[in-house]
């Protein structure tokens, strides 16, 4: 079998290029910033490969349980760039809270590694193999900040509840495997034609190893825990760039081998998404901290990504794709902001912090009204286009329940994020924040911004490159 | 025509405004903003008279029309005008750079965030009237929530936040579901160009609940009881400016919208809920009138004659009659002047004395003479009386309403009585009667910024009220043709159901 070297070798580039920075850094000493600035470096370079694989079309290899595809290089590429934004932004944070250390960057890259899998394959033994090894990376970074209990904990709760729901996902494999005869998505997708009921089952706990994945309700109950917990450029890492491998495996899992069987899982799908938006927007009303804050928002947001999936039309997963890259950019901007909130070396992350902000930093006042419209779904702004998409694809298919619960709780949800607002324009202010930041920071937060706030003057940037997207 | 002149109309505030961000202004007068805001508004005023210079009123096709792709497949950024909006689109411009004049005095704090607040309103609410594409509408309808709910939130009064969670959240509320509503659109014709609409219609089985999702966002915005009540907290709370932008024109977008998409785009499920349109205006009229006499802040007073005022333009606007119609959009442009009048009336006394209660005043004719002259002209148009631009709308409507009911009509009539009695009341307490209050001996008279506003404003009122002629005229044409359109496609529905 000659398989072409060029379809995996971003994987091997990444794969090779972590065990030279693990050996750069045990073997040399002090090394911390350099192994900081290889990986961002090997994830440029990264990019470029996975970037350099965009011509390629559907392409099948080892065995047909790898996949190559517009869809895959479009994920692979957004995690990339993510995780650099992720790593050029948290050096800062990591130095003042004595956890700069070369473990970091290279955990964050195993992670990357096992998402990049996870996105392309196209068998449930390759899923489960990527799955796990990004969790294992991800329980080590929950519990990065070793020294704080909290950190400790949600290290602790992550693993402990990651764990069961890989065994429930591992479970169901094996039914899928017991009633189809085959691992491989497109073999499944063949033997589909008797459903036999253990099917659904099978079907039943897979989603809800996902649906752990990406917190969405009656999975969630992790991620305020770990949100709070980790320290805060981790959580960056964790609201990020999982939801766009899970959501990618999310996709493809339900698309091609099950898409025969929609009848069966549409339901629960439609169930979990409305959960999530209600449950998102509720919970979030009476939070504190904005890393929990966050944390019940991203539950919401997942809710509307999957109300895209729930179409079981190529619209819906294209409206679902690109929620989750708007999503991540606002995300991104928004712990851009978070970051800013500084005072000798103190992070601060209280809503109370937020406290009259407009009065003296104006600019980041204004970058964070701009993001919390956004994330409130408020025209203009980037936010808005990705639930316009998603309602699009979902009214298309005449679920007008999905879509009147969904707007609706957008509205609940748009309580939450004008409260932020309320507090940093309309209340008294407070001390001064530090205003030296970092130049990653800086960029990171300015780029993101702009992109949601003149996203509605060219919105086809993004809808040319995912409408090529197709893989039912 | 070359020149896209709508869009720059829609563009030139912005760009004041992003001048605005980055001017470096004295900390304390912050002139240079200010000149800026007040050059940029009043030219955009003058591009917009230049506008309705060269706008053809005899025709009813839209005019000025721009078409670009924007959303490849989906929408285009499409916007023209007609004789309806071009009239709400001059209002705009028109008011806007009177509340840039009046910060002067209202505005104490970050004025240069105040200035660009407006400007971006003024795109936003111009957007509102150009466009003709149900998506673009939307996007600038609901864009508009977000200055406004800064402008009441950071420069309000005492209980400012809950007003502006109040105003927002409704709005937002009554709104989603007209994007439902734009959506199913989209996938019941395969597109959201409203001129498109208007040839392709829309079938009628769908029509009464998509007018209804619409009604449910203008329902909000005009405010129409019973989901009027954010009205009243937001106008008590916003800043002056803030009272005039919203009385004057974001109110106006909802009778923009019902002429322009429920009845243009359904009619026949305008012509199934025309009653329900009669009751609640009726029950507005004549319930928020009583509501206004009972009230002791002046500025509450105000806002509830605004929903009677209101109640007025939607009464108007169903009838569906040529002159129901005329009289409520000639209402609409008669509120917008008369009711930004009295809001600024009530600011110029309020930064004096500081409280908006009625029983605080009383005697201040002999104090601010000219100040009780030019109120006195207000108070005549909002209870409009003849020779004021208020009574030729009132009167236009009521004749529309005849021709449909006697009954409506004559309770209508009853709120225009009513109308007088608060207003005049109101005057009589605040301009005449004894000096009770030593505060008021205080009173300095109108200084010369506040007469230019105030009576820039009476001018019109009185201008219109004598000859409506230049109104009627752009209206005219655009109007006959709806009600044409309308009644052919009423008439088509009744022979296919029989």
């Amino acid at each position: 079998m000659n398989i072409d070297i060029n379809l995996i070798l971003p994987e091997i580039f990444l794969s090779l290029s972590i065990m030279t920075l693990l050996m750069i850094g045990v073997f040399k000493k002090n090394s911390t910033s350099l192994i900081f600035n290889l990986s961002v470096l090997t994830l440029l370079i990264l990019s470029a490969l996975i970037l350099n694989l965009s011509n390629i079309g559907e392409t099948f290899i080892f065995n047909q349980s790898y996949v190559i595809d517009d869809f895959s290089n479009f994920m692979k590429i957004l995690t990339a760039i993510s995780t650099i934004f992720v790593m050029s932004v948290s050096a800062d944070f990591l130095k003042s809270l004595n956890i700069y250390k070369i473990e970091y960057p290279i955990l964050i890259l195993c992670s990357l590694l096992g998402m990049m899998v996870m996105i392309s394959s196209n068998d449930l033994i390759v899923f489960y193999l990527g799955l796990e090894l990004q969790s294992l990376a991800l329980y080590v970074l929950a519990a990065f900040n070793r020294d704080n209990i909290l950190s400790t904990e949600s290290g602790l709760k992550y693993f402990v509840l990651s764990a069961l729901s890989s065994g429930l996902l591992l479970y169901g494999c094996s039914l899928i495997y017991g009633f189809t005869g085959s691992t491989n998505f497109i073999d499944i997708s063949s033997n589909t034609y008797e459903v036999p009921y253990a099917l659904t089952f099978g079907i039943v706990f897979i989603l809800v190893g996902l649906a752990f994945k990406i917190s969405a309700v009656p999975f969630h109950m992790w991620a305020p825990d770990v949100y709070q917990g980790s320290p805060t450029s981790v959580t960056m890492f964790f609201a990020l760039i999982p939801k766009i491998a899970a959501t990618c495996v999310f996709i493809r899992f339900l698309y091609v081998p099950f898409i025969n069987m929609i009848d069966q899982w549409q339901m629960i799908i439609i169930f979990i998404s409305i959960a999530s938006m209600i449950f998102g927007a509720v919970a979030a009303i009476g939070q504190k901290n904005l890393k929990r804050l966050i944390a019940y928002s991203s539950i919401g947001h997942m809710g509307y990504s999957l109300a895209g999936i729930a179409t079981g039309s190529i619209g819906g997963i294209q409206s679902s794709i690109t929620y989750i890259t708007i999503y991540v950019i606002m995300n991104l901007a928004l712990f851009c902001c978070l970051f800013m909130l500084r005072r000798n070396n103190n992070y601060f992350e209280n809503i109370d912090d937020l406290s009259g902000l407009s009065k003296n930093h104006p600019i980041l006042s204004l970058s964070l009204l701009i993001i919390l419209f956004s994330l409130a779904g408020i025209p203009p702004m980037a936010g808005f286009f990705a639930k316009f998409y998603v309602f699009m694809a979902v009214i298309e298919q005449s679920m007008y329940f999905l879509a009147i619960v969904g707007l609706l709780s957008t509205v609940i949800a748009a309580f939450y994020y004008l409260r932020i607002i309320k507090i940093i324009y309309f209340d008294p202010s407070k001390d001064k924040y530090d205003t030296n930041h970092s130049f990653g920071l800086k960029i990171s937060l300015l780029v993101s911004t702009v992109f949601i706030l003149f996203y509605f003057i060219y919105p086809n940037s993004l809808i040319n490159i995912i409408s090529k997207i197709n893989i039912i | 025509m070359n020149i896209p002149i709508l869009s720059s109309l829609i563009l030139l505030p912005t760009i004041g405004a992003i001048f605005i961000f980055f001017s470096k202004s004295n900390v304390e007068k912050y002139n240079s903003s200010k000149y800026i805001a007040l050059f940029i508004s009043t030219a955009n005023f003058i591009l917009s008279l230049y506008l309705w210079f060269v706008f053809d009123n005899s025709i009813s096709e839209f005019q000025f029309v721009e078409n670009r792709k924007w959303i490849v497949g989906l929408v285009n950024y499409k916007v023209g005008i007609d004789g309806i909006s071009i009239l709400f689109i001059i209002l705009t411009t028109f008011i806007t750079p009177l509340c840039v004049i009046s910060v002067n005095t209202t505005v104490k704090k970050r004025l240069k965030d105040f200035l660009i607040s407006i400007l971006l309103l003024e795109t936003l609410m111009i957007g509102v009237f150009c466009s003709l594409d149900l998506v673009v509408f939307y996007l600038f309808f609901e864009g508009g929530l977000i200055p406004m709910f800064l402008i009441i939130g950071i420069w309000g009064g005492e209980r400012r936040v809950y007003s502006a969670f109040k105003f927002f959240l409704f709005t937002l509320l009554g709104s989603v579901l007209m994007l439902v509503a734009i959506i199913t659109i989209y996938w019941l014709t395969g597109t959201t160009d409203v001129e498109a609409l208007y040839e392709i219609g829309i079938e009628t089985k769908y029509q009464n609940l998509l007018w209804l999702a619409f009604l449910s966002s203008f329902a909000v915005k005009t405010p129409m009881w019973p989901v009027h009540t954010w009205l009243p907290d937001a106008h008590v709370e916003a800043p002056t400016a803030g009272s005039v932008l919203l009385a004057a024109i974001l109110l106006k977008m909802a009778g923009y919208g019902f002429i322009r998409f429920s009845i243009g785009l359904f009619p026949v499920a305008s012509d199934y809920f025309v009653p329900l349109i009669y009751t609640l205006s009726l029950i507005a009229i004549i319930y928020t009138s009583l509501v206004a006499l009972m009230q002791e802040d002046m500025k509450k007073l105000i806002a509830y004659s605004s929903v009677a005022h209101m109640g007025f333009v939607t009464l108007g606007i169903f009838t569906l009659t040529q002159q129901g119609i005329e009289g409520g959009i000639f209402q609409m442009i008669s509120h917008g002047l008369v009711s930004a009048a009295l809001f600024l009336c009530v600011g110029v006394v309020y930064e004096r004395m500081h409280t908006r209660l009625i029983k605080d005043y009383g005697g201040v004719v002999s104090v601010m003479p000219k100040y009780a002259i030019v109120f006195m002209v207000f108070a005549l148009g909002s209870l409009s009386l003849p020779g004021t631009s208020g009574f030729i709308g009132e009167f236009l409507i009521l004749m529309g309403a005849f021709k449909k009911s006697f009954f409506v009509a004559a309770v209508a009539s009853v709120g225009v009585i009513l109308g007088a009695a608060y207003i005049l009341w109101l005057y009589k307490r605040v301009i005449f009667g004894k000096i009770i209050n030593q505060d008021v001996k205080k009173l300095i008279d109108l200084n010369n910024s506040e007469i230019f506003i105030l009576w820039s404003l009476a001018i019109p009122i009185l201008f219109f009220g004598f000859y409506p002629e230049p109104l009627i005229n752009t209206i005219e044409v655009s109007i006959n043709n709806l009600i044409e359109v309308y009644n052919l496609n009423l008439e088509n529905y009744m022979v296919k159901n029989k």
